[in-house]
C-alpha cells in the first residue's frame, strides 16, 4: 500500500469529476476525520486515517482490501470506477438519471438504459456526461455516462439508448470474487 | 396618325439616344482615382448627407454606385484590348495601391553555430571568384565540383611524405580524411537543426563529440563498464579507481503514513489547478441552452394558439406550464412531454 503519485490523483480525479464535479473536496476534505486515497494491487482505496493504522499491521500480499475500493488503475493507466464507489459518488452527483421501476431490473442485469425506461433527468444534462442511475424511489443503482443530452432525449425514439451503463450494484453479485 | 406616330417614334429614338449617352458618360466634380491594376476606384466627391438620411437612400447608393462603376468601365475601355476567342479583353497595367500580405513574413532561419560565432568575432563572409587559373593544365578552371582546378583527387602519384609510414596508402588516407570530413559536416549540419528546433539531443551515453574532455572520459568509462548482461554489477574495479557516480533516479513514493495535512493540501492545489483549467465557455451547453430555450418559445406559442382555438385544452397546457415555470421543475415538464410522443 502507498500514497498515489501526483499523476495518478491526477488521473482519478479527473474521472470523478465526472461524476461529482468539484465535490471532490468534500472527500478530501472531511470536517469528520482525516481521510485518504491509497494504492494497493493497482486498486485505490478510500479509509480513515484510523483504519489505515490498523491496516500496517497485515502484510502485503495478505491484505485484500481495506477502507471502501474507488476504482483500479488498469495497465496503461487509466482509472476505471468501480461500483463499491456508489456511496460516495450518490451523495454528491451532479448529474441523475432515474430509471421507471420497470427498466430497473435490466439495469441491474448490466444493459444500458433505453428513452424507454428513462423516468427523470437532470435539467442541462450535456452528452458523455458522467451520471449516477437512481431508482424512482431514489435508491441510487449505479453509474453510466449519457448517451444523449437532455435535449436530444426528448426527440429520441423510445428504443434508443439514453445512458451507457457503466456499473450496477448488481456487479455485488455478478462480479463477487473480483470486487474487493 | 401616321405622320403623329412617325414624330412619336422620332422623339423615342432621339430620347434614347440621349439616354444612352446619359448612361455612359457621368459628370464628376472631382475625378476618381483609379487603380485599374486592381479594379479600384476612389470617389472623393462629397456625400450628400441630405439625400442619404431621406427615404430615397437606396435609390441614391444605387445610382452612386453605377455611376463609379461606370466611370471605372470607361477607364477600362480606354486601355488597349484584344479579342480571344470571341470575347474582349483588356491587359491591365500594373497594381498602384500596395496591399497587405496575406500571411505574416517568414521568420528568419535561427543563425548556426558558425554564424553566431563569426559574429561575435566580427568574420565577414567574402566571396570568392568563380573561376581559378590551373597551373598545370594552363587555363580557367572552376573553384569546385567536376573539372575543378587543382583536383587532388586526381593525382596519379602522391609523394610519401618523410615523416610518414613508408607502407602506408597515401590514397586511401585521403578519400578516409575526406570522408570524415563529409561525416562531421553532416554532423554539425544535423546539430544546427535540433538547436533551432529546441530539441535536446540525447546526453545519455555517448554523444560524438569533435574533442574528448576529461568528464566524457569518464562518462564513457561509466558506460563501457554498465554495458554488460549483469548491468556491470560484477565488473572489477583498478586498485585506485572511484566508483562511478551512480546515474538514473530512483522512483520514490510518498511514506505510507505521512504527513496527512500536506498531502490534503496537495490534493486541493490540484483541485483548483484541474478547475482553472476547465473551459469557461462550453458550446454544447451553449448550444443545449439555445435549444431549450427555443423550444419553451414554441411551446408558448403553441400554447397561445391552443387557448385561442379551445379553451379546455388551453386550459389544460396552461396548467402544465404553470407546473414547469415554478422553479427548476422543467424536469417535470420534460417528463411530461415525453410521454404522448412515445406513444
Amino acid at each position: 500500500m502507498r500514497p498515489l503519485t501526483e499523476e495518478e490523483t491526477k488521473t482519478m480525479f479527473e474521472k470523478l469529476s465526472k461524476y461529482i464535479g468539484e465535490n471532490i473536496k468534500l472527500l478530501v476534505d472531511r470536517p469528520d476525520g482525516t481521510y485518504c486515497f491509497r494504492l494497493h494491487n493497482d486498486r485505490v482505496y478510500y479509509m480513515s486515517e484510523k483504519i489505515l493504522k490498523l491496516a500496517t499491521n497485515i502484510s502485503r500480499d495478505k491484505l485484500v482490501s481495506v477502507g471502501t475500493c474507488f476504482g483500479k488503475f488498469t495497465k496503461t493507466k487509466k482509472f476505471r470506477l468501480h461500483i463499491t464507489a456508489l456511496d460516495f459518488l450518490a451523495p454528491y452527483a451532479k448529474f441523475k438519471v432515474w430509471v421507471k421501476p420497470g427498466a430497473e431490473q435490466s439495469f441491474l442485469y448490466g444493459n444500458h438504459v433505453l428513452k424507454s425506461g428513462l423516468g427523470r433527468i437532470t435539467e442541462n444534462t450535456m452528452q458523455y456526461q458522467g451520471v449516477v442511475v437512481y431508482s424512482m424511489a431514489d435508491v441510487p443503482l449505479g453509474f453510466g455516462v449519457a448517451a444523449k443530452s437532455t435535449q436530444e432525449c426528448r426527440r429520441v425514439d423510445p428504443m434508443s439508448i439514453v445512458v451507457f451503463h457503466q456499473a450496477d450494484v448488481g456487479e455485488f453479485i455478478r462480479n463477487e470474487d473480483t470486487l474487493t | 396618325m401616321a405622320a403623329c406616330s412617325v414624330e412619336e417614334l422620332l422623339l423615342k429614338a432621339e430620347q434614347e439616344e440621349a439616354e444612352k449617352l446619359r448612361s455612359i458618360s457621368v459628370h464628376k466634380e472631382l475625378d476618381l482615382d483609379f487603380d485599374i491594376g486592381n479594379l479600384l476606384a476612389c470617389d472623393k466627391n462629397r456625400i450628400e448627407s441630405r439625400d442619404l438620411r431621406q427615404q430615397l437612400k437606396e435609390n441614391y447608393l444605387r445610382s452612386l454606385a453605377r455611376d463609379n462603376t461606370q466611370l471605372l468601365i470607361n477607364e477600362i475601355w480606354k486601355l488597349p484590348t484584344e479579342r480571344v476567342e470571341e470575347a474582349i479583353v483588356a491587359k491591365l497595367p500594373d497594381t498602384t495601391t500596395p496591399l497587405p500580405r496575406e500571411k505574416p513574413p517568414p521568420k528568419p532561419r535561427p543563425p548556426t553555430k558558425w554564424e553566431k560565432f563569426a559574429k561575435l568575432k566580427g568574420i565577414q563572409k567574402k566571396k570568392k571568384t568563380n573561376l581559378v587559373w590551373d597551373e598545370t593544365k594552363k587555363e580557367w578552371r572552376r573553384r569546385w565540383g567536376y573539372k575543378r582546378a587543382n583536383d587532388d583527387t586526381k593525382d596519379w602519384l602522391i609523394e610519401v611524405p618523410e615523416t610518414a609510414d613508408s607502407n602506408e596508402d597515401q590514397f586511401a588516407k585521403r578519400i578516409k580524411a575526406k570522408k570524415e570530413r563529409v561525416a562531421k559536416n553532416e554532423l554539425n549540419r544535423l546539430r544546427n537543426i535540433a538547436r533551432s528546433q529546441k530539441i535536446k539531443v540525447p546526453s545519455i551515453g555517448l554523444v560524438p563529440t569533435a574533442q574528448q574532455s576529461k568528464d566524457d572520459l569518464a562518462t564513457a568509462v561509466s558506460v563501457a563498464k554498465t554495458s554488460t548482461a549483469s548491468v556491470g554489477r560484477f565488473q572489477d574495479r583498478l586498485p585506485k579507481e572511484k566508483p562511478t557516480k551512480s546515474r538514473g533516479k530512483k522512483r520514490k513514493f510518498e511514506p505510507l503514513i505521512g504527513d496527512f495535512s500536506t498531502e490534503r493540501h496537495k490534493q486541493l492545489e490540484l483541485l483548483k489547478i484541474m478547475d482553472t483549467k476547465k473551459p469557461k465557455l462550453d458550446i454544447t451547453k451553449a448550444v443545449n441552452k439555445q435549444m431549450r430555450e427555443e423550444d419553451r418559445e414554441e411551446a408558448a406559442a403553441k400554447h397561445k394558439r391552443g387557448a385561442g382555438k379551445k379553451g379546455r385544452k388551453g386550459n389544460m397546457s396552461g396548467k402544465a406550464k404553470g407546473k414547469g415555470g415554478k422553479g427548476k421543475g422543467g424536469k417535470a415538464g420534460g417528463g411530461k412531454r415525453s410521454k404522448p410522443g412515445k406513444r
